[in-house]
Parts: structure tokens; C-alpha cells; sequence
């Protein structure tokens, strides 16, 4: 699934990949498991062929689009991004997709639409874990309408040139490079465009621990660990020191403007 | 019988020793032949405090298993099993403090300080600290069996602040199934020694209404 390098602000950073195999094998999905080494393990069973994202709610255009339409609706790109996970580890990924602004001009958002609901698949006959208890299934994610329509919000199809794998997300997720990674919904069936914000996985399950927004912010921290620090995967093994943290995980130049005023200590 | 002869074994200590050791030697293995998956350090502290609270399981389970299999050979490894579980906390704090927190002490005191699932964690070491120290035979003399024996009820509290520690650890990931193993074993070790302590204090008061009735 090749791409050609994204021109969008922000979209290639050069620091050093993290390695295919670790960005493949240690995931949070908790629809196979909750242990990181669960998805690379139990996501063989999940079909991504035939597969259908409904798109859907105050849209002039409402559709159901088939992947293959999907993968055809603009031209891929290659980005490079930084993902920070919440509990404090980070990786650069190259992911293959195109802005998720694209899928959004073709369905014609009415005037009302304010937010944008993400919707995963939730089938307990190839995913083992939906049906647990961590999590209200289906796992819903949401952004506000202009973060969903900044040129960084990444519909994905593909990360290293190659279709996605499973367990990271296959056949189609967002990539959400200023955000916590469990903002970027995985293995998504539908996007619905909303006039209320959302109620999504993590905030319902924990509101005090994970926000809507969930921007990447050193300055906030989780109640039982500190967000200040990082530790890169596969970098300069054991004894590497961490990084710090970075306001919008590096991206505030292209994103800060979106959080203008906002008390972000309140709208974590 | 046999039971018996095994456990009096001169080599049954060394044997037991050894593989005590074993989750340290594949830990030390894995970290150097890069096994540990693409979070060593992660691995390394997770794997560090698991063993430390099967340990803590093992040490507390010795006294119930020697009454209720009658083998009192199995006292032979309570201090053993109890001070590798200290060896194992002493690892999981030396993980934390080097992986975490880059062996900054300031860093480290302010974050015990700030985040309670760190306290627990922390207490629960520091209380067990004195019990590893006074493990061998000339402390238990230097202090009286009785204190002795009340200073090392110090480990029931230390099981409960490990199991509070863990289950703050993975209620940010909602997973509690582990955590109720845990806790499940703990509470039957922990609960067999309510009900001994209820039935000798009930037989002490029976002989006492015994001699009233005569």
C-alpha cells in the first residue's frame, strides 16, 4: 500500500522509526485482550474483507462506503508520526492514509453537525474480549468537528507501505498524532456526524482518568502516573533515559490554535 | 512418610534456593538476549512485582499448608520464601527507581509522595524492610520470641497494601481478573489465621467455664 510523502505541516517527522515488528506487537486492543502482547496473538481471526463504514447523522450525504471505495477516495500519503500512548510510552510510525477531512467535504456536514462519533466493530464471533467487562462495547472515540477536520487527522489504511495488520487496526482506523493513541479509533464500521459530544470508551469507563480531548499534555497528569516523561520504544535499550513529554506530543504549531482559551487542565 | 523424608532432605534447602532463583536468572537472561518483548524495562518491573507478590503468597501460605498436611517439615522454608520475596521487592523498587525515574532521587521522593498507588506500593516495602532484617536467628533472640512474632505480624498489612498497590496498578485498565486471584489467595491464608486465632481463644476460655462449672 504505497504512498507518496504527505506535504501537509507536521506530517513527517525525522526522528527514527520504531521497529516493525515492535509497533506490531505490543498494542492496546483490548477487543482481543488487554495484555499488549494479546492482539498480535488473537486478531488472526478478524475479517476485514468484505467491509462496510457507514457514514452517517446530520450529513447531507449520508453513505455507506465499501474499503475498496474507501482506499480510492483520494490519493495515499506516507506520514510519519509521533504516537504517545497514555500510559506513558511513545513510537514513530509511518502510517499510509489521507486526511479524514476528504471523507468528510464528500458527505456535506449540515450547518448543526458539531462533533463526529467513531464507531469499531464489536463482533464477539472474531473478537474474544468484547463482551468483558473493562469496556462498554463498541468502543466509541470522537473528536470535535474542527479537530476532525484538521489536515493531521489521518484516516488510515496502512503503516510501513503495508496494509494494515490486524491488530493494529485493520481494515481502516484514524490516526490522531496530537492525541493520546486511544483517541484514534481502531477497525472503525461507522462515523456519525453528532450534534452532542459523544460518550466515548475510556471517558465513560473512567471520566476522571481519561478526558474527551485527551490531547498529549506533560502538564496534566494521570491520577496514578506522571504524563512529563516518555519512554520510546526499542530506543538505545534498558538504560535510555525517557523524553520528555511534548505539549500536543510535538504537534502544537499545527494544533494549538484549535485549543485557543481553552482551560486545558479542565478539558483534558 | 515420604512427604516428610523429602522435606528434611539436606538438599531440599538448596533446591528450593535454586529455584527461587530462577525467575531472577531468566529476567537477567531476557533483559541481555533482548526477550523481553518491545518494553523491556516495562517488562522487567511488572514481571519484578509479580514475583514479589507470589512470594509474599508462597511465605504466608507455608504455616496454614504445615497444620492443615501436618508436615511440619515445610518451616524449614518460611524465612527462605520470605526473604525472596524481599529480593523481589528490592528488584521491582530498583526497576522503578532506575527505568522510571532515571534514579532521581528528588523525583523519586516527590512521587511517592504525590501518587497514593506509589505510597501504597512504598509502605508496603518499607514495612517489610524491618522483617527481612530481623530474619535471622540471633534477632529473633536479641528481641524475644514474642515480639518477634509480634513485630513479623507486619506481613498481614503488607499483604494488604500489596494487593491495594496492584489493584490501583490495573484499575486504569479496568482489568481486575488477576487482581482477584490474588486477592483470593491471600484472603484464604489471611482468613485461615482469623478462624485459628477465634478457635484458640475459644479453647482458652473453655477450660476456664470448665473449672467455674467444677
Amino acid at each position: 500500500l504505497p504512498g507518496a510523502a504527505s506535504t501537509v505541516p507536521g506530517a513527517n517527522t525525522v526522528e527514527k522509526l520504531t521497529e516493525y515488528k515492535d509497533a506490531t506487537s505490543y498494542n492496546n486492543f483490548y477487543e482481543f485482550g488487554t495484555d499488549k502482547g494479546d492482539p498480535v496473538q488473537n486478531a488472526h481471526t478478524l475479517k476485514t474483507r468484505p467491509w462496510t463504514v457507514e457514514v452517517s447523522g446530520l450529513v447531507k450525504k449520508p453513505m455507506k462506503l465499501g474499503i475498496e471505495d474507501l482506499l480510492k477516495l483520494a490519493p495515499m500519503e506516507e506520514r510519519i508520526y509521533r504516537l504517545r500512548c497514555v500510559e506513558g510510552w511513545s513510537m514513530v510510525i509511518p502510517w499510509e492514509g489521507y486526511s479524514l477531512s476528504k471523507l468528510i467535504d464528500r458527505v456535506e456536514p449540515l450547518g448543526s453537525a458539531k462533533y463526529v462519533e467513531f464507531v469499531s466493530l464489536a463482533d464477539p464471533k472474531t473478537m474474544p474480549f468484547v463482551g468483558s467487562r473493562v469496556l462498554d462495547w463498541p468502543y466509541v472515540e470522537g473528536l470535535r468537528m474542527d479537530e476532525a477536520m484538521h489536515p493531521l487527522a489521518l484516516l488510515t489504511f496502512g503503516m510501513y507501505g503495508e496494509v494494515l495488520p490486524n491488530q493494529n487496526g485493520a481494515p481502516v482506523r484514524m490516526v490522531l498524532p496530537w492525541k493520546y493513541g486511544f483517541k484514534s479509533a481502531k477497525s472503525i464500521v461507522q462515523i456519525r456526524f453528532t450534534d452532542r459530544q459523544p460518550g466515548t470508551a475510556w471517558n465513560k469507563a473512567a471520566a476522571n482518568e481519561y478526558g474527551f480531548y485527551s490531547n498529549v499534555n506533560p502538564n496534566v497528569d494521570h491520577p496514578r502516573w506522571s504524563q512529563a516523561t516518555e519512554r520510546r520504544i526499542g530506543e538505545d535499550g534498558l538504560f535510555a533515559k525517557r523524553r520528555k513529554t511534548l505539549m500536543f506530543n510535538g504537534y502544537e504549531a499545527q494544533v494549538g490554535q484549535l485549543y485557543a482559551g481553552m482551560d486545558l487542565k479542565k478539558n483534558y | 512418610m515420604r512427604a516428610w523424608r523429602a522435606l528434611m532432605h539436606p538438599a531440599a534447602k538448596p533446591v528450593v534456593f535454586a529455584a527461587s532463583l530462577v525467575p531472577f536468572a531468566w529476567l537477567v537472561f531476557g533483559a541481555f538476549a533482548d526477550k523481553l518483548g518491545a518494553n523491556p524495562a516495562e517488562y522487567l518491573e511488572r514481571a519484578t512485582g509479580d514475583w514479589t507478590l507470589r512470594f509474599l503468597c508462597i511465605a504466608l501460605a507455608i504455616t496454614p499448608l504445615r497444620v492443615v498436611l501436618g508436615q511440619p517439615g515445610l518451616a524449614r522454608f518460611r524465612r527462605m520464601t520470605g526473604l525472596f520475596c524481599y529480593f523481589y521487592v528490592l528488584l521491582h523498587l530498583a526497576c522503578y527507581s532506575v527505568f522510571d525515574m532515571g534514579l532521581d532521587f528528588g523525583d523519586i521522593a516527590h512521587d511517592i509522595a504525590k501518587r497514593p498507588f506509589i505510597l501504597v506500593g512504598f509502605s508496603g516495602f518499607v514495612l517489610l524492610t524491618p522483617l527481612a532484617l530481623t530474619s535471622f536467628n540471633r534477632a529473633v533472640k536479641a528481641l524475644g520470641a514474642r515480639r518477634w512474632q509480634t513485630l513479623h505480624k507486619l506481613v498481614y498489612a503488607v499483604a494488604g497494601l500489596a494487593i491495594l498497590h496492584f489493584f490501583w496498578m490495573r484499575a486504569g485498565k479496568h482489568n481486575f481478573a488477576e487482581v482477584a486471584v490474588y486477592a483470593a489467595i491471600l484472603a484464604v491464608l489471611l482468613g485461615w489465621r482469623v478462624v485459628q486465632a477465634l478457635r484458640r481463644r475459644a479453647g482458652a476460655a473453655q477450660p476456664a467455664r470448665a473449672a467455674r462449672r467444677a
